[in-house]
């Protein structure tokens, strides 16, 4: 996974650093719990996409068949569509308003912590916690509409396939943005304070700043927070399955509730490991294809590490 | 990279409160567009929460005729008395299990590990650990469910909440170990190798010199990963079947089915369950805060 550029000076290093030989031990115990629950499953679920299973009784080996059945069902192309529906938009939502409030908050002084405190509660909530939240608050019956009197909110937003799209990628934004504009904002404080200070000499206004030089400098952080948002938004699981179950209809039914009920509902657990696989394979390429539009950016922040 | 053991105790306190001061804050004052944005959004942040926590004081006859966001006009604790005679005690007490039972294992075994890594780093197999964790953080926990279920019902852990908290462990190790390790990493070596050369084993380091310097990073770590696995849904989800072994997350959602059109009793329960973890986001927040963006900086 990682860039072969430095190894010459990374070779060097540790063993400048003198390695000890008597403490590999130590690492062993996380070693073998993660080769267990974490890479074994990973080939286990490559090895189960070639075989036939119903969660239950024996397993037996049906070489494309399962492959075969997930790629001919029509429901795959949809449950993908949905899934970069879902980043798109919640992409496009998140990142504007997480840069403007990141830039906000890294120079706002005095309510910053106090804003920082309120702003991290969506993040400490279970997505099931804020599904049933959301879910009773837009009730069209006895929700946010009928409580404030406002019919354009009394509107059945978890049944029409628009409506409960948006709802959806409201809630994303809801519980992620909070986090993004922290990670912006610790950006946007390393930008050396030179900088605006010869551009203010230079007479640029405050916009002609966040355009050439905020934006620029933090080039590699929006590398960073768009990748954690787009392959985040690959496992959204447990919001979509509490909040519409997949519906109305199919219609917010993304790759990762496709592949829990072809396998824990419909007990196709072939079909459903080779819908893991697609999954695991998508965020592998799109995370690689983020990581070259960062370009340079990579190698110096694993320079870092 | 060459921060000094007294700066390694207090990062976040440096980079929060004096940097601004000195560098952008006079030249970024002026972000208007930034500023109401950023208002905007802690009224968007707080109405659900505001919301949900006056609606678990009214009386579901209260709720359906008052104004939603008006406090209750006679606030009643029933709801919540209603949440706790549904077993809300034993979901409760089953996350408790969970989530000590595999954050405190993970987070020791990930310090072992991370520590290992720093030391032995010319170690073949060390490195080669290193960029297994390194991949892991990239494996999400969807995409394996399947096999971990088939891993869990064959070493006959299906519904157990020994069977939650195994995978839960594991997957919780990757990220400990990457932050762990870019911490122990910063502690001057001279001090390791000084206490080597008074005589004291790996082990000895480990534990007595390590650990205390550590412990920023390890309370970060652990919150992080305690986090994480209280909220946790999908393992609950595939790897139990009996209400008496759900955790919180799982238990909501079937009360939630349960109570219908019981809002106010839905409420009671997100409120009754949230509670706890914004108390401990109190304390630590701090740590919370670093440990949220670790890995993620510029």
């Amino acid at each position: 996974m990682t860039a072969l550029a430095p190894p010459a000076a990374r070779v060097k290093a540790p063993t400048a650093r003198g390695g000890r030989s008597g403490v590999t031990w130590m690492a062993l115990p996380a070693l073998l719990m993660f080769l267990a629950f974490g890479l074994v499953p990973l080939i286990g679920v490559l090895l189960l996409s070639f075989t036939t299973w119903d969660g239950i009784g024996p397993i037996t080996p049906s070489g494309l068949t399962s492959w075969r059945n997930a790629l001919s069902d029509r429901e795959l192309p949809h449950a993908l569509w949905v899934t970069f529906e879902i980043m798109a938009i919640s992409w496009l939502v998140q990142t504007p308003i997480s840069i403007l409030i990141g830039t906000f908050m890294a120079a706002f002084k005095r309510y910053r912590g106090f804003l920082a405190v309120l702003y991290f509660i969506p993040l400490l909530l279970s997505s099931a916690a804020i599904s049933i939240t959301f879910k009773a608050l837009i009730d069209p019956n006895f929700g946010i509409g009928s409580g404030l009197g406002v019919d354009w909110l009394k509107q059945n937003w978890l049944g029409e396939p628009k409506l409960a799209m948006g709802v959806l990628v409201f809630i994303v934004s809801w519980q992620y943005i909070p986090f993004h504009s922290l990670i912006y904002q610790g950006a946007v404080r390393q930008i050396p304070a030179s900088l605006y200070e010869a551009s203010k000499i230079d007479g640029a206004g405050g916009m002609r700043q966040f355009f050439s030089i905020t934006l620029p400098q933090i080039k590699y952080t929006i590398i960073t927070s768009s990748t954690l948002m787009v392959v985040g938004s690959l496992t959204f699981f447990d919001l979509i399955y509490v909040l519409t179950g997949g519906g109305p209809g199919d219609s917010t039914r993304a790759l990762a509730l496709e592949m829990y009920q072809k396998g824990f509902m419909a007990n196709l657990m072939g079909p459903a490991s080779a819908i893991a696989m697609i999954l695991v394979l998508v965020g592998v390429i799109l995370a690689q294809i983020l990581r070259r539009l960062g370009g340079r950016g990579d190698e110096s922040q694993l320079e870092g590490m | 990279m060459t921060t000094t053991i007294k700066a390694t105790g207090t990062p976040t306190r440096q980079t929060q409160q004096e940097r601004p001061t000195r560098r952008t804050n006079n030249l970024l004052k002026k972000n208007w567009i930034g500023g109401s944005f950023g208002w905007l959004w802690l009224l968007v942040v707080m109405i659900p929460l505001y919301w949900i926590v006056i609606t678990s004081f009214k009386t579901q006859a209260n709720y359906f005729i008052t104004n939603t966001f008006a406090p209750p006009s006679d606030p009643t604790l029933d709801n919540y008395r209603t949440v706790i005679d549904n077993e809300i005690v034993r979901y409760f007490f089953n996350s408790v299990v969970v989530t000590l039972g595999a954050t405190l294992p993970a987070v020791l075994i990930s310090f072992m590990a991370a520590y290992a890594i720093v030391r032995g780093s010319g170690n073949f197999v060390l490195r080669w650990t290193n960029n297994l964790f390194l991949m892991g953080l990239a494996i999400p926990l969807q995409a394996v469910i399947i096999p971990v279920y088939l891993i869990i019902i064959r070493l006959k852990l299906y519904d157990s909440l020994l069977g939650l908290i195994l995978p839960s462990l594991a997957f919780a190790i990757p990220l400990s170990v990457l932050v762990l390790r870019n911490f122990i990493r910063d502690v001057p070596k001279e001090l390791f190798e000084s206490m080597h050369i008074d005589g004291a084993t790996e082990w000895g380091i480990l534990w007595r010199l390590a650990f205390p310097l550590t412990r920023p990073a390890l309370v970060t770590v652990t919150i992080y990963s305690a986090l994480g696995i209280w909220n946790g849904f999908l393992l609950p989800l595939v790897l139990t079947q009996s209400p008496e072994k759900r955790t919180i997350p799982l238990a909501l959602v079937n009360l939630q089915g349960q109570f219908g059109v019981n809002t106010p009793a839905i409420a009671a329960s997100v409120t009754l369950t949230t509670i706890p973890i914004v108390l401990l986001y109190a304390i630590g927040r701090r740590q919370l805060v670093s440990g949220l963006t670790a890995g993620v900086g510029k």
